[in-house]
């Protein structure tokens, strides 16, 4: 490559400065305090037994909370604080909140799966509760008052009759708590909650609406330079040749950067770098190694299975349907999905002195540290990964990877680089939500009774694990070698009580494209295929959906109430079978339901679609969603979440897939995939059941996974015709319509 | 200056600007972004497809991400942050607050913008009227309905 402008030593120094600042604030809390120069403090745990891992209180009682769960424009930032200010009975003010720093938050595992709060936001809070108790302590002991008789308002301690006090900055004030975080803690009884529970307005939106926010997108350093990568026109070609003369007339081009199959280009400006990458000439291999996209199913069908992963076994399967009166069997498809972050991918990395620092907006940056390290063969410790928000992120997707292009970059430039993703790097190389195909079966009675129920998904083998760095894989850099698709099997067992049961995950030994977990991994296909068929039971045994569903959840109060208040919520008008269609456009009524993983937040929906019979074009119109999330930390918040999970969910059932040809990914803008506009979005009425005294569950995901079904079974209700095939293209509708 | 730059004077926010443009071709994004240091217009697509880039040149709604830079020359520009601040912000700004019309709001310049473009022509847009005119704004996170909220609110402020 050109040998980029020499870097000044003051530029470095510029740029180690605002390194250090992002430690500034927590040193500055425990060193101003203690009377010492920031840099004389030592290092800040990150243990998260510790409960100086999750909190530090300044002089000033301004509480710092560290998490390590980040929000990806779901308002976990939000929620964190309320739930840290409640338990710590200090306003919201007084708290902020620092995320995904792997240098300053312990490792909460990924922001994924619901489990910001669920998980992340219950460690914190009983971080606060066992720091709350230890304040009281001292306080009774410096007021020797005893410490029932104490309360706290806004961070200061007194007796409930009396004067004397101190606050949280006397007692503790930038000194470490030297805790371990106690599982026992007392918890604040819900009754008295001010802040949890109630909707409080979101902290980031200010700032977004008005430009203020620093987004992942528009984070600089000093001495900072630009690149843009160029990808393979096929994913697996080799790179043959480079012309670096192509681009040297680019204005402000430093240079092109290639290694083995890693190609890209690297300017003084923005623009440089985009119009270099443009006009870099370039040859590849050629390579065609997709299977037909016409053949889609064949292929998933006849890919090798690696292994059974059984997720239910109840009762003989097999006797049961040997005996049936009646069996009903179906198979159900769901395409691949592309996550369709608005923003595309984009990091910033710095080398220094062998150590990686990089900014991204990754679900996972304790994980993104540990692949990193792996990359470049360094140790962890000598990698910082620090969260900034990205555009929203609704899985694994090219954060990471724009990650790993960035620090590659920057060892090799040996500047700061930043990486921005175009839009068809963003939609050709994130990783996909794979193809998946569930076969169903069932067996009734002749009293129309459930007796067994089997099913049998395909999807790729694997685990919510590490994806596959791109960077690491086309330049020949160590990087992770198995699939990790997410946990798509987690949706695959039902909560319903048939008295026989078989669920079964058939785990393929490949996929076309990277797959990565999107929203409701898996679980959202196996809602799908679920909550359908039984859908066509009702139909086949006359029975209305709801009291279907009831039959086999009697012993499940939760689920009894929430689908009894969706019924009502709902005004769900009583049904035997799927009524006659006439007219052009013909409306239906389909409800689905969910008790998401089997283990926690319960959703129910009704949907109500338009369908014009002539062009087969489904509208969804309207959703009346029940939710049980256990406790409710911010209902408004929560409310977003799910008018977000339905919105986005209409638009995977009714209009995206991902195409491509035997060499790429050919869906690669706004054009070759589409997603759901304003003039389609449906209207949405939701119902919170709050638990305050129950544990909060997750709500970023859960109602995402029946909205499929819910269409599918309006359009049943609407014209008679089952769609087992996402997404509800007008071709497929018309053909159904057909036959 | 090397062969090809120009030098262009602009308004932006009110103020007057000077740029030096070294490639014709260059979206007034980059400008925007990169020489001027305003996070409002964002990077959404390149293509002219989304919306995120959205800012008003002389009031007029534009995709920034494909609008020359020096096409602005003379011209008066608008960006999210010259509507309004978090102390004093546009009434549109104030009702996507009072709204909460918000997720991750990647989305939300271009939806703010489009939006001033078409309340300062129609005071008073029906429901239908809102999404007709942000058909062409995209939102991933699917904040819509929040959205066409906000923008009712502000009018009926109005």
């Amino acid at each position: 490559m050109s040998s980029p402008p020499p870097v000044s030593r003051r530029e470095f120094l510029k740029f180690g400065g605002l390194v250090v600042s992002f430690a500034l604030p927590v040193r500055l809390a425990f060193a101003e305090n203690a009377g010492l120069p920031a840099s004389a403090t030592p290092a800040k745990t990150v243990a998260p037994d510790q409960v100086d891992g999750f909190l530090a209180i300044d002089r000033h009682g301004k509480v710092t909370v560290f998490s390590g769960k980040v929000d990806l424009g779901t308002g976990v930032r939000t929620a964190i604080t309320q739930i840290a200010a409640e338990e710590l009975d200090v306003p919201m003010a007084r708290v902020n909140v620092i995320q995904g720093d792997t240098l300053l938050t312990p490792d909460q595992g990924p922001t994924y799966g619901s489990l910001s709060i669920q998980n992340g936001g219950v460690q914190i809070r009983q971080a606060a509760a066992t720091a709350r108790r230890a304040l009281l302590q001292q306080a009774a002991q410096r007021l020797s008052i005893d410490e029932h008789e104490l309360t706290v308002d806004g961070g200061v301690i007194k007796p409930k009759n009396g004067t004397a006090s101190v606050s949280y900055g006397d007692l503790i004030g930038g000194r470490t708590f030297a805790l371990q975080l106690d599982k026992n803690a007392p918890l604040k009884d819900p009754a008295a909650y001010a802040t949890v529970g109630r909707s409080q307005p979101r902290l980031d939106i200010p700032d977004k609406v008005t430009g203020r926010f620093t987004y992942m997108h528009d984070f600089r350093v000093a001495g900072m330079v630009h690149a843009r990568v160029v990808r393979p026109p096929a994913i697996g070609a080799t790179l043959l040749s480079v012309n670096e003369d192509s681009v040297s007339r680019v204005p402000g081009i430093i240079g092109v950067v290639r290694q083995r199959n890693f190609l890209a280009v690297v300017a003084q400006t923005e623009w440089g770098a985009i119009s270099a990458a443009r006009q870099l000439k370039a040859t590849w291999s050629d390579w065609q190694g997709l299977p037909d996209e016409d053949k889609l199913w064949e292929y998933v069908r006849s890919t090798k299975i690696t292994k059974d992963d059984v997720t239910s076994d109840r009762g003989d399967v097999d006797a049961a349907l040997a005996a049936a009166d009646k069996r009903v069997s179906a198979t159900y498809d769901f395409a691949i999905h592309t996550h369709g972050s608005i923003g595309p991918s984009c990091a910033v990395a710095s080398f220094e002195g062998g150590k990686l620092t990089c900014w991204s907006a990754s679900q996972a940056t304790h994980n993104l540290r540990q692949q990193l390290a792996l990359m470049f063969g360094i140790p962890d410790a000598d990698v910082r990964v620090i969260y900034i928000d990205g555009s929203g992120c609704y899985g694994r997707n090219g954060h990471e990877d724009a990650a790993a292009d960035a620090a590659l970059l920057a060892r090799e430039v040996g500047r700061p680089v930043r990486v921005q993703w175009m839009r068809a790097d963003e939609h050709g190389w994130d990783p996909k939500g794979p193809p998946t195909l569930i076969d169903m079966q069932a067996a009734l009675d002749a009293s129309g009774d459930v007796t067994a129920w089997y099913s049998q998904f395909y999807g790729p083998e694997g685990v919510a694990g590490r994806v596959k760095l791109v960077a690491a894989d086309l330049a020949a850099m160590p990087h992770e070698t198995v699939m990790s698709p997410g946990g798509i099997i987690n949706g695959t067992a039902v909560p319903y009580t048939f008295p026989s049961v078989k669920t079964l995950a058939h785990r393929l030994v490949s996929t076309p494209l990277r797959p990565s977990w999107i929203r409701a991994p898996g679980r959202m296909q196996s809602a799908f295929a679920n909550e359908t068929f039984l859908d066509e039971i009702a139909v086949a045994t006359h029975a209305d959906p709801f009291e279907l569903r009831l039959r086999y959840l009697a012993g499940d109060s939760r689920a009894v109430e929430l689908l009894e208040r969706l019924a009502r919520f709902a005004n769900w008008q009583k049904r035997s079978a799927g009524k006659p269609a006439g007219g052009g456009t013909a409306t239906g009524r389909g409800m689905a339901f969910v008790k998401y993983e089997n283990n926690r937040t319960y959703v129910g929906m009704v949907a109500t679609i338009e369908i014009v019979r002539a062009t087969g074009v489904i509208t969804a119109k309207h959703f009346a969603v029940v939710q049980d999330c256990g406790q409710i930390i911010n209902p408004d918040g929560v409310k977003n979440q799910i008018e977000g999970n339905v919105v986005q969910t209409v638009s995977r059932t009714l209009i995206e897939q991902v195409h491509f040809d035997r060499s790429r990914v050919t869906s690669i803008d706004w054009q070759t995939y589409p997603i759901l506009t304003f003039p389609d979005v449906p209207q949405i009425d939701i119902d919170l059941i709050d638990r305050p005294n129950e544990k909060p569950w997750g709500a970023g995901e859960p109602s995402s996974a029946i909205v499929s079904a819910a269409i599918s079974n309006a359009v049943f209700d609407a014209i008679g015709v089952r769609l087992r095939s996402v997404p509800f293209s007008p071709q497929k509708t018309l053909a159904a319509l057909k036959s | 200056m090397t062969a090809g730059t120009q030098s262009v004077s602009l308004n932006v926010n009110g103020r007057t600007v000077h740029l030096t443009i070294d490639d014709p071709a260059m979206p007034l994004l980059y400008a925007l972004r990169n020489d001027l240091g305003l996070h409002g217009p964002r990077f959404g697509c390149g293509l002219g497809q989304c919306g995120a880039c959205t800012v008003h040149l002389d009031g007029a709604a534009i995709r920034s991400c494909v609008f020359p830079a020096v096409a602005a020359a003379g011209h008066s520009v608008v960006t999210l942050e010259g509507l309004g601040t978090p102390e004093k912000p546009h009434p549109l700004q104030q009702a996507f607050i009072d709204e909460q019309a918000v997720q991750c709001g990647y989305c939300i310049n271009g939806m703010i913008m489009q939006s001033a473009a078409l309340v300062s022509a129609n005071k008073h847009p029906t429901d239908d009227e809102i999404k007709q005119a942000l058909a062409y704004n995209l939102c991933r996170c699917g904040t819509h309905l929040r959205i066409v909220r906000a923008v009712k609110r502000a009018c009926s402020g109005a």
